[in-house]
C-alpha cells in the first residue's frame, strides 16, 4: 500500500490550492511592474489593513459556507455591534468593556441564525437574509439613523494603532487566520464542521450533533463580524448606521475564490485569506493606476467568474 | 437463422490508460431476457454505457438487428429503440406521471405549446394498463413507490418504442409483490418480442426471470449459459475465478450471557411492542418486507428516533438513548442501509471517515491526535484488507465493497458490544460480500452480539444463529436455525401467524 500525500488540508486538491495563489501572484507581479508604488511597504501594509476587515467576515463565513450554509446576515451584525460598542463608549464605559459586549453581541446574533436554521428549519438564505434586514434595522434604531462618535484613544489604537509597524488589524486579522487554521484542521470541532457539509446525515449518525455544531458555527460567524465591527468602529472613530453594507458579498468571494465548494464539505481557510487578498491587492492595484470604480466592479466580478469557472474545469 | 436483436462483439474500451473492457460481448434474441452478471468492477455498466451511447468503444462490433451501428450519443440509442431503466430512476418528482412520461414531447395543440392535457391524460393510460398498472397518471410521480416509479420508467420506456430494455438492478428496492409484479410485466413484454438485458446480483431472480446468462470477469466475457443448464455454483466459479466453498461461513458459538434486551419498544405507526434480546456471540436476523419497521426498530436502538415506549437494556443495564452519541457511548454500532446517503461522507478522506463516530477516544480536549488517528487507519485498513492507495484517497472514489468495509471499519473502530448491520451485503459483488460474512463469524465468535437486517432471505437464513421475522411493526416469528425455512419465514414476513 502506498501512502498518499501526507496529511495536509482536508481534500483539496493540490491544484485547488496552488490555483488561488498562483493567481494572487500572477496580480502582484502585473501590478508591481505597471505601478512602481505598488510594492512599498506602506503600500503593502496599507493593502493588508484593507483587507483585513473583509478576511474577519470571510474567515467565520469559511466555517458557514463549510457547512454547506451562507450568511448573509454579516455586514448588519458588523454594524450593530460596531454601534453597541461605540454606544457603550460614548456613554463612559470602559473600553475593553465596550468592546467585549460589543463581540458578546455579535455572537449572540450568530447564534440566533443558528437556531433559526437548525431548530427553525430554514434554509440559511432565507433565515440570514431577514436577519440581515433584522439587524440593519436594529441598527438604524439604535443610532437614530446617525453616526454615533466616541473619545476614546485606546480603543481608536484597535484600528489605527501600530504594533512594531505592523497596523493593528493586521495582527487581528492574522492571529484570528492562525487559530481558526488550527481549529479547523486539528480539532474535533473542525472535524464535524468538514463532516456536516460533506453529509450531514451521515455525521449525524456517526454522533455528531450537528444542530449545536451548526450554532456554533453562525455564532462563530456571527463573532468575527462582531470583531470586524468593532474594528471598523475604532478605525473610523464612530459607528456609521450604514456600515457593512454590502460586506457580506465581498466576504463571500473571498470564500469562492479561495477554491472553498458552496456546496459544502470542501476547502480552506488558507485559500480565503488568498482570496480575501485578491480582492484587496486588485482594489489597490486599480485605485494606484487611476481606474474608475466603475470599471473596478467589472473586473471584481470577472475575478469571480474566472475563479469558479477554473475551479470547475480542474475538476471534471 | 435470423439475426439476433443485438449482438456485441469483443468490445474494448480503456479510460486515461486503463483498459477496462478488453473482449467483452454478447447476444440478445427478441423476446430473451438475458442476465449480465460479474462482480462490480467486471464492466458490466461500462458495457451497457456503450451500448446506450453514453461512451463510446474503443474497438469491437455492436449490431442492431444485423445492421452494424456506431452509436454515438443516448440520443441515437433511443432512436436504435435501446432504453435503460437504472438503479438511480431518471423522473422528476414533482411532476405528475403523464408529465414524465411524455417530458419533452408533449401533446400540444399545433404549434402553439399549449398542452393537450386530456389527450396526454388518455395516451398516459394506454401505456400504463399494457404493464396492467391501475394508477391515475395526474398523481404526483414522488408519490409514488419506488417498484410503481420503476413502473412508470418502463412505460415510458415502451411508449419511446423500446426493443431493447436494460434493467439495471431492477429489484434492489422493491418489495416482494413489486418484485412479482415486475416479473409479470418482464413475462408479458417477453411475449411482444422485446428483449431484455437483466442485470443482477440476485442469483435466485435470474434462475427465475433469465433464458441466458452472461458473466463478466475483469472486462471479458468469461461464457454464456443457458440458465436451465447450469447452476449457482458454476456461475460464481465464472464469476470469481475460483471455487468459493460455503456461501455462508457461519461456526456458531455457543452464546453467553445476554447483551441486548428490548422490551416493548414501540412508536406510534412504526413500531409496535418489538421485544427480544441478542447475546453475546449471536448473530440473530431480522427479516421482513419492506416497511415491516425493521429500518425503524434499528433507528430506535441507535437514537436516530425516539421511541413512545420501552426499554433498552445492554449487560443487563438499562441505557436511555436520546441521540446517536448515547448509544456510541452504550457501545451500540450502526451499519446503515444505504452507504452513500448515510454511512460515509464522500468528499472527505478514508482517514476522515474511518475516525468520524471515533473521534472523542482519538482527540484530547477537542485536538485531534495525529498519530493516533493514523494508526487507527492503517490497522483497518489491513485488518478488513481495503483495497485502497492510500489514507487520504477519498471514499467516493473507492469500490462499493470497499465503501462498505470502510463504514464497516469505522464502527469496528468503536469496540462495541452490539453490532446491527442493516443490509450489509446490498449492491456489494461475491467476493466482498464473502468477506463481510467471515468477518461477521468471527465478530460474533469474538463476543460481539450482531443483529443482521436484512431483505435477501438466504443471506438472513445461511448467517443467522436465530430469525426474527417482522410484518407491520410487529415480530411475528421467531425461528431457531433449524425452524428457520423459507416457508416459515415468508409466511410470518406477510403476516400469517406461525
Amino acid at each position: 500500500m502506498q501512502t498518499q500525500l501526507k496529511s495536509s488540508g482536508m481534500q483539496v486538491s493540490w491544484v485547488q490550492k496552488v490555483g488561488p495563489l498562483l493567481g494572487l501572484g500572477v496580480i502582484v507581479v502585473a501590478l508591481s511592474l505597471i505601478s512602481r508604488d505598488f510594492l512599498s511597504i506602506t503600500n503593502i501594509f496599507n493593502v493588508l489593513r484593507q483587507i483585513s476587515i473583509n478576511a474577519l467576515l470571510a474567515f467565520g463565513m469559511t466555517f458557514v459556507i463549510l457547512t454547506g450554509g451562507i450568511d448573509l446576515s454579516v455586514g448588519s451584525i458588523l454594524a450593530l455591534s460596531g454601534a453597541f460598542s461605540a454606544g457603550m463608549l460614548a456613554s463612559g464605559m470602559d473600553p475593553v468593556l465596550a468592546i467585549l459586549t460589543g463581540v458578546a453581541a455579535g455572537t449572540l446574533m450568530g447564534a440566533v441564525n443558528g437556531v433559526l436554521v437548525t431548530k427553525g428549519r430554514v434554509a440559511p438564505f432565507i433565515a440570514t437574509l431577514a436577519t440581515m434586514t433584522i439587524f440593519r434595522g436594529l441598527t438604524l434604531v439604535y443610532t437614530e439613523g446617525r453616526p454615533i462618535a466616541y473619545e476614546n484613544d485606546l480603543f481608536s489604537m484597535l484600528g489605527k494603532g501600530y504594533f512594531l509597524e505592523i497596523p493593528i488589524p493586521v495582527i487581528w486579522m492574522l492571529i484570528s487566520f492562525f487559530i481558526l487554521y488550527f481549529v479547523l484542521k486539528n480539532t474535533t470541532f473542525g472535524r464535524h464542521v468538514y463532516a456536516i457539509g460533506g453529509n450531514e446525515e451521515a455525521a449525524m449518525l456517526s454522533g455528531i450533533r450537528t444542530h449545536r455544531v451548526k450554532v456554533w458555527v453562525y455564532a462563530i460567524s456571527g463573532l468575527f463580524a462582531s470583531l470586524a465591527g468593532v474594528i471598523l468602529t475604532a478605525r473610523l472613530n464612530s459607528a456609521q448606521p450604514t456600515a457593512g453594507t454590502s460586506y457580506e458579498l465581498d466576504a463571500i468571494a473571498a470564500v469562492v475564490i479561495g477554491g472553498t465548494s458552496l456546496a459544502g464539505g470542501r476547502g480552506w481557510i488558507v485559500g480565503t485569506l488568498i482570496g480575501a487578498m485578491i480582492i484587496g491587492v486588485l482594489d489597490n492595484g486599480l485605485n494606484l493606476l487611476n481606474v474608475s470604480s466603475f470599471y473596478q466592479q467589472v473586473v471584481k466580478g470577472g475575478v469571480i467568474l474566472l475563479a469558479v469557472l477554473l475551479d470547475r474545469s480542474k475538476k471534471s | 437463422m435470423t439475426n439476433p436483436l443485438l449482438e456485441m462483439t469483443q468490445i474494448q474500451k480503456s479510460f486515461s490508460g486503463v483498459q477496462v473492457l478488453t473482449d467483452a460481448g454478447f447476444s440478445l434474441e427478441s423476446g430473451e431476457v438475458h442476465a449480465l452478471m460479474g462482480e462490480n468492477g467486471a464492466g458490466k455498466s461500462t458495457l451497457m454505457k456503450i451500448l446506450g451511447g453514453i461512451y463510446r468503444k474503443d474497438g469491437g462490433r455492436v449490431r442492431v438487428s444485423g445492421v452494424e451501428r456506431e452509436i454515438s450519443d443516448p440520443r441515437e440509442a433511443t432512436g436504435l429503440g435501446i432504453a435503460m431503466i437504472h438503479q438511480e430512476l431518471n423522473l422528476i418528482p414533482h411532476l405528475s406521471v403523464m408529465e414524465n412520461l411524455f417530458l419533452g414531447r408533449e401533446f400540444v395543440f399545433g404549434r402553439t405549446g399549449w398542452i393537450r392535457w386530456n389527450r396526454m391524460k388518455e395516451e398516459a393510460k394506454k401505456w400504463l394498463e399494457q404493464l396492467e398498472m391501475d394508477l391515475d397518471p395526474s398523481v404526483k410521480t414522488g408519490d409514488l413507490s419506488v417498484g410503481q416509479q420503476q413502473m412508470v420508467e418502463i412505460a415510458k420506456a415502451l411508449s419511446l418504442e423500446a426493443k431493447i430494455l436494460v434493467l439495471d438492478e431492477p429489484t434492489a428496492a422493491l418489495t416482494n409483490r413489486e418484485i412479482e409484479s415486475l416479473f409479470n410485466v418482464i413475462r408479458s413484454l417477453k411475449k411482444q418480442g422485446v428483449g431484455m438485458i437483466y442485470i443482477s446480483h440476485r442469483m435466485e431472480e435470474i434462475f427465475e426471470i433469465c433464458d441466458r446468462i452472461t458473466v463478466m470477469r475483469d472486462g471479458e466475457t468469461v461464457g454464456t449459459r443457458v440458465s436451465s443448464e447450469t447452476d449457482m455454483d458454476e456461475l460464481v466459479r465464472m464469476m470469481v475465478g475460483r471455487k468459493i466453498k460455503n456461501r455462508y461461513p457461519r461456526n456458531p458459538v455457543m452464546p453467553g450471557e445476554e447483551r441486548l434486551c428490548v422490551e416493548g419498544l414501540t412508536r406510534k405507526g412504526e413500531v409496535k411492542d418489538v421485544s427480544f434480546s441478542i447475546r453475546q456471540g449471536e448473530i440473530v436476523g431480522l427479516a421482513g418486507l419492506m416497511g415491516a419497521g425493521r429500518t425503524e426498530t434499528a433507528d430506535l436502538l441507535f437514537g436516530v428516533r425516539k421511541p413512545d415506549s420501552g426499554t433498552i437494556r445492554i449487560d443487563g443495564h438499562e441505557v436511555r438513548i436520546r441521540r446517536p452519541e448515547d448509544a456510541i457511548r452504550h457501545g451500540i454500532a450502526y451499519v446503515t442501509e444505504d452507504r452513500k446517503q448515510e454511512g460515509l461522507v464522500l468528499p472527505l478522506s478514508l482517514r476522515e471517515n474511518l475516525a468520524l463516530p471515533n473521534l472523542r477516544s482519538l482527540s484530547a480536549w477537542g485536538v485531534i491526535h495525529r498519530q493516533k488517528e493514523a494508526r487507527l487507519t492503517e490497522e483497518t485498513v489491513e485488518t478488513l484488507s481495503v483495497k485502497t492507495s492510500g489514507p487520504e484517497q477519498e471514499v467516493r472514489t473507492l469500490s462499493g465493497g470497499n465503501q462498505q468495509k470502510v463504514v464497516i471499519g469505522k464502527w469496528l473502530a468503536t469496540s462495541p458490544r452490539v453490532l446491527i448491520l442493516d443490509e450489509p451485503t446490498r449492491g456489494v459483488d461475491i467476493g466482498a460480500k464473502e468477506e463481510i460474512y467471515r468477518l461477521m463469524d468471527r465478530l460474533a465468535r469474538e463476543g460481539l452480539a450482531i443483529l443482521l437486517i436484512s431483505s435477501d432471505l438466504p443471506e438472513v437464513l445461511g448467517m443467522s444463529d436465530r430469525v426474527l421475522v417482522m410484518h407491520e411493526g410487529r415480530i411475528t416469528g421467531q425461528f431457531d436455525k433449524d425452524e428457520a425455512t423459507q416457508e416459515n419465514v415468508m409466511k410470518a414476513a406477510s403476516g400469517g401467524e406461525v
